[in-house]
């Protein structure tokens, strides 16, 4: 027993040695080629260049546009959903948002709106959840975003409401059967790797520009969460209780409804909390293709570089981010607890909650009526004096604090970026081709290193291999930062309880942001640069990757730590002896996230000036000569994320399968 | 001389009224595991094969192999075997929540393998139900609704199902807990519920996976208390799992020993103590107290010439430990009579050699 397991153990450092020696070989011998053929097939392509591959998307393009009306496929099915689809989201925004049926406001005014969030966030959360609700509803109407902020609940919710729609079935399917669940998870993996970004360009192929195309790929991004994780909670119910409830003679339609469906409800519930927050983030950025709504006045903002616009209208986001995620919380929540209050208590709650549906029966009617319960009232102004305050610290910002954010910037530009750009945009395509699948095959084997190769290969075929190394460069370095921060904070945060409680739930409230609005803080602070972009994607990606690495060195054995210590090693001896290499499969794991993440804002820095693909991209929604060449960024963003996720999840895989043995 | 053990032999006495049908009834039964499983109970070959060359050879492995057994009504009929000899699946194909892959299971004379969806599913309603290791309940429904979930799958009507719930709920002594949620509830009171569960549905037969396995020592002595009470009171057949000796002498009537699937032996508790089979089963009884299993028929010797026969005289099932103080008080050796008939006599030696042996 001892000698199978020291093997491995023994085995293990060793091969990771020689790996580290063969990467450092590959790097150096990159540099010396490097320096002899610089600047040599670099397949650089100018800003309005275009390939025949762009050309030809062009004239795709152009050709579906044509025959939109006449070709079968566009008659009897995507311009069908597409219609389904813009019905439901104008009726939505018809009752909340847009002027409706003749009248110059929308069904449901502002205070209507306000009482429906509050008693639906009390019915199915609590009072605390309600009155956030509410007042975050009102926040939208003082900032002077009250429509904007309507738009984005219409689209938000018409999209959730399909995702569901379609995603819990296939969920429940995917549980239910092992054979679906096989066909599934690998569509679903692709799809969660995939920054928002992508999912827009093709769509507006087959649905055009607009709310309805912009609701259909928040649904395609929004749905995956919900189908994998209510399959997963399927899954969890114990083979016990199915089999107990089997041997009483249920059917399976039985099991199905009153097994399985009750038990998995809490987690479910959580499935559609991140279903929501999925969507939000997808309908703000959807804002590229026309998509009305709050992610449009950021865009817009952005563009022309109004910081206090931007962050009047990133802040409603946040707000609403927020809301939706506390009352979802609160309802899978109670979802649980409902059953435990007594129930004469529930009786109490059950002639609340009827009472407090006729007052919000009531106001809904009122705001239907009444000017001064249907349109917000005043011009608005919290809003601009939210503005003009964010404009004014930035102003006050570039004044005092240029010296040193400069600094910074110029340091991480001129010292990292720049050289490392450089190095991967001037090399002959073919070299930097050559190190990736090298590199992916020492660190994931020969899968990961064909894979690399496939996606290399492709690239090329794209035509923005040049914008595609800018890219990558911005992605690694950010990656790389990320990963310092990581591993500092996540190992505080691992070796003390304390530090965790104190910064988890930050953590926790980060993550649920939609990406974009972080760009709008260091808009202010760095300018539209590069930096900008890979600071946002810095901030973006920590908490996830501080998360994993937390909990992987809180998965060291106590008594591994115990043992060490009793030996005599100080704590830095613990950390990078012990806890970190024993932590190697959470690292590993923290760095696919990382780059995921990094590689998703890095792409939305296209709006502030970090240009090559995202810039590519949006450049493609907005000038027609230019879409052929944006879907290929797009392309080229996909290949960028299946290449650096099949490479470290391969890695992930070579570290942990040893480290059990 | 303690209620259990007249309690015991009672129950012994019906169980060996011979002439009853079995309540179930099982020929050369295999359960497979593993592809082309259904050519290993057909081939010679194969089936031969102890477990690791099946599972090199056909990459199988065989889980029960060619069991055979009659359990009577009345009976309790306890399986034995250590962990992985293939209990839980031969319980499971007595009720096809795992299809068995070869043999036979008949239920009151209709084989169950024969049964379509429809008619098995009747079966598990009315005629057989489960206790399970690991309880299988359902935490978001009240111990009442727990327990007429059979009830009410079946199509009972609200009224009529909570009655008999809250019956069968005091049966297994758990009133006062009706409205509780299982996991407010402690191991050995939701085992409870999973009984009152099984025994809701008034089924002819009831299978128990290990059901006390997860409790406590203390917990599980009482719960063994319970099914001997219960099977006292309702007098349901049972076909009960467990991988502890002194669990099985407690409750069966008579025992199977499992050993990598095979049967090594089946017999009453003496039977298996007094011969066994093989060393397997001569180690597995090793432990046991055998004064309180044996009984004088197993260490009576014929009657010498020269032994008088004047002593006491005492029946051949009589254990050995209830025996020790008439033995030892007579001056002369017991005899062993049955109808009239002299079986054998128990001298002063037998008893003590039986009781030094057994502590
Ligand atoms: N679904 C299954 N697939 C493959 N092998 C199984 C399966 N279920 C049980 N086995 C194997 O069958 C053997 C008997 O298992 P089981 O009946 O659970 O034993 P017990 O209940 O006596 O501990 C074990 O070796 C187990 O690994
Ligand atoms: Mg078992």
């Amino acid at each position: 027993m001892a000698t199978i397991a020291e093997a491995p153990a023994k085995l293990g450092p060793v091969r990771a040695v020689r790996r580290r020696v063969v990467i450092a070989g590959i790097l150096v011998a990159w540099l010396v080629l490097f320096a002899v053929l610089r600047g040599h097939q670099t397949l650089a392509l100018a800003a309005a260049d275009l390939t025949d591959l762009h050309r030809w998307f062009n004239d795709v393009n152009d050709s579906i546009g044509a025959n939109r009306n006449s070709n079968p496929l566009f008659l009897y099915f995507f311009n069908e959903i597409r219609l389904v689809i813009d019905n439901l989201v104008t009726f939505i925004q018809s009752l909340i948002s847009q002027p409706s049926a003749g009248r110059p406001v929308p069904t449901i005014g502002w205070l209507g709106v306000v009482a429906i969030a509050g008693y639906v966030s009390w019915a199915f959360g609590n009072w605390r959840v309600a009155i956030l609700a509410m007042a975050g509803f009102t926040f939208f109407g003082l900032q002077g975003l009250w429509q904007e902020s309507m738009d984005t609940l219409a689209l938000t919710v018409s999209a959730v409401f399909v995702a569901l729609l379609i995603g819990i079935p296939l969920g429940v399917w995917a549980g239910l059967s092992d054979r679906v669940n096989r066909i599934l998870t690998p569509f679903l993996d692709f799809m969660q790797t995939m920054p928002t970004f992508v999912y827009l360009a093709p769509l507006t192929l087959f649905f055009l520009i607009g709310p309805a195309s912009a609701t259909i790929a928040t649904l395609i991004y929004a749905a995956p969460p919900a189908i994998r994780i209510t399959a997963h909670a399927i899954r969890s119910v114990p083979e016990t209780t199915v089999e107990a409830a089997d041997s009483l003679g249920s059917t399976r339609r039985q099991t199905l409804t009153k097994v399985l469906l009750p038990m998995s409800k809490r987690t479910v519930v959580m499935g559609v909390n991140q279903t929501i927050m999925a969507a939000l983030a997808m309908v703000t950025i959807a804002a590229l293709i026309d998509a009305p709504g709050l992610g449009k006045t950021v865009v817009q903002a952005l563009q022309s570089l109004d910081v206090g616009t931007a962050f009047n209208a990133g802040l409603a986001i946040v707000v609403m981010a927020i809301v939706l995620d506390r009352v979802t919380t609160a309802a899978s929540v109670r979802a649980e607890a409902a059953r435990r209050s007594g129930s004469r208590f529930a009786k109490w709650r059950k002639h609340l909650l009827v009472a407090g549906g006729v007052v919000a029966a009531v106001v809904v009617y009122l705001s239907h009526t009444y000017v001064w319960a249907a349109e917000f009232p005043g011009q608005g102004s919290t809003g601009s004096a939210i503005a003009s305050a964010a404009d004014s610290v930035t102003t006050w910002a570039q004044d005092n604090l240029s010296g040193f954010t400069n600094a910074i910037r110029n340091l991480i530009t001129n010292g990292l970026l720049n050289p490392f750009q450089s190095l991967l945009t001037d090399s002959p395509w073919w070299l930097v081709g050559a190190v990736l699948v090298a590199v992916g095959a020492v660190l994931g084997g020969w899968r990961a290193g064909v894979t690399a190769g496939v996606c290399v290969g492709l690239l090329v075929g794209t035509g923005v291999w040049s914008d595609g190394m800018t890219t990558l460069a911005s992605t690694v370095v950010a990656t790389v930062l990320v990963m310092v921060f990581g591993v500092v904070v996540g190992v505080w945060m691992g070796r003390s309880p304390m530090a965790d409680r104190l910064i988890r739930p930050t953590l926790d409230a980060a993550q649920v942001m939609p990406p974009f609005v972080y760009l709008v803080p260091f808009l202010a602070l760095f300018g539209a640069t590069r930096f900008t972009a890979i600071v946002a994607a810095v901030v973006y990606a920590a908490p996830v990757t501080m998360k994993i690495i937390a909990d992987g060195i809180r998965a060291v054995p106590e008594t591994t730590v115990e043992a060490a210590t009793a030996a005599g090693s100080n704590t830095w001896q613990i950390i990078t002896k012990v806890q970190l290499p024993m932590s190697r499969g959470a690292l590993t794991l923290a760095t696919n996230q990382g780059l995921i993440y990094v590689l998703s804002m890095v792409v939305v820095g296209g709006l502030v000036g970090a240009g090559a693909l995202g810039y590519d991209v949006v450049a493609g929604f907005s000038q027609g000569e230019l879409y052929g060449k944006g879907l290929a960024a797009g392309l080229a963003i996909v290949l960028l994320g299946v290449m650096f996720d099949r490479i470290t999840q391969a890695a992930a895989r070579r570290t942990t399968v040893p480290s059990r043995g | 001389m303690t209620p259990t053990d007249t309690e015991v032999s009672q129950r012994r006495d019906a169980s060996q009224d011979q002439d009853r049908t079995p309540v179930v009834s099982v020929r050369g039964l295999w359960k497979v595991f593993g592809p082309k499983a259904e050519k290993v109970p057909d081939s010679e070959e194969l089936r031969g094969l102890s477990r690791r060359e099946l599972l090199d050879r056909a990459g199988c492995t065989a889980a029960v192999r060619d069991v055979s057994f009659d359990v009577s009504p009345g009976e309790v009929f306890v399986v034995m075997g250590l962990s992985g000899s293939g209990k839980s699946t031969l319980v499971r194909c007595l009720t096809r929540l795992i299809e068995p892959t070869a043999g036979q299971v008949v239920f009151e004379g209709e084989d169950i393998r024969d049964a379509d969806p429809k008619r098995l599913r009747e079966l598990r309603r009315r005629k057989f139900s489960m206790v399970f290791q690991h309880f299988g309940l359902l935490p978001h429904r009240r111990v009442v609704d727990n327990v007429s979930y059979g009830l009410e799958i079946r199509g009972m009507g609200k009224a009529e199902r909570t009655k008999r719930a809250l019956e069968v709920v005091e049966l297994v002594g758990l009133s006062g807990y009706e409205n509780s949620y299982p996991d407010q509830l402690s191991g050995g009171m939701q085992q409870r519920v999973g009984l009152a569960r099984a025994l809701a549905g008034d089924p002819d037969v009831l299978f128990f996976d290990e059901p006390f396995s997860a409790l406590d020592p203390l917990i599980r002595r009482d719960m063994q208390n319970e099914v001997i009470r219960l099977h006292h009171e309702v007098g349901k057949t049972m076909v009960f799992i467990t991988h502890d000796l002194s669990e099985a002498l407690k409750l069966g009537d008579r025992i199977l020993i499992m050993r990598d699937g095979k049967m090594v032996q089946c017999g009453t508790g003496d039977e298996l103590v007094g011969a066994p089979a093989d060393d397997y089963v001569r180690d597995f009884v090793s432990e046991v107290p055998r004064a309180d299993v044996l009984t004088l028929k197993w260490i009576m010797r014929p009657a010498g010439p020269d032994d008088a026969l004047d002593g006491p005289e005492l029946g051949p099932d009589v254990v050995v430990r209830e025996a020790t103080r008439a033995v030892l008080a007579a001056e002369k050796p017991a005899k062993v009579v049955e109808n009239g008939k002299l079986l054998g006599i128990v001298g002063d030696e037998e008893i003590l050699s039986v009781i030094a042996g057994g502590a």
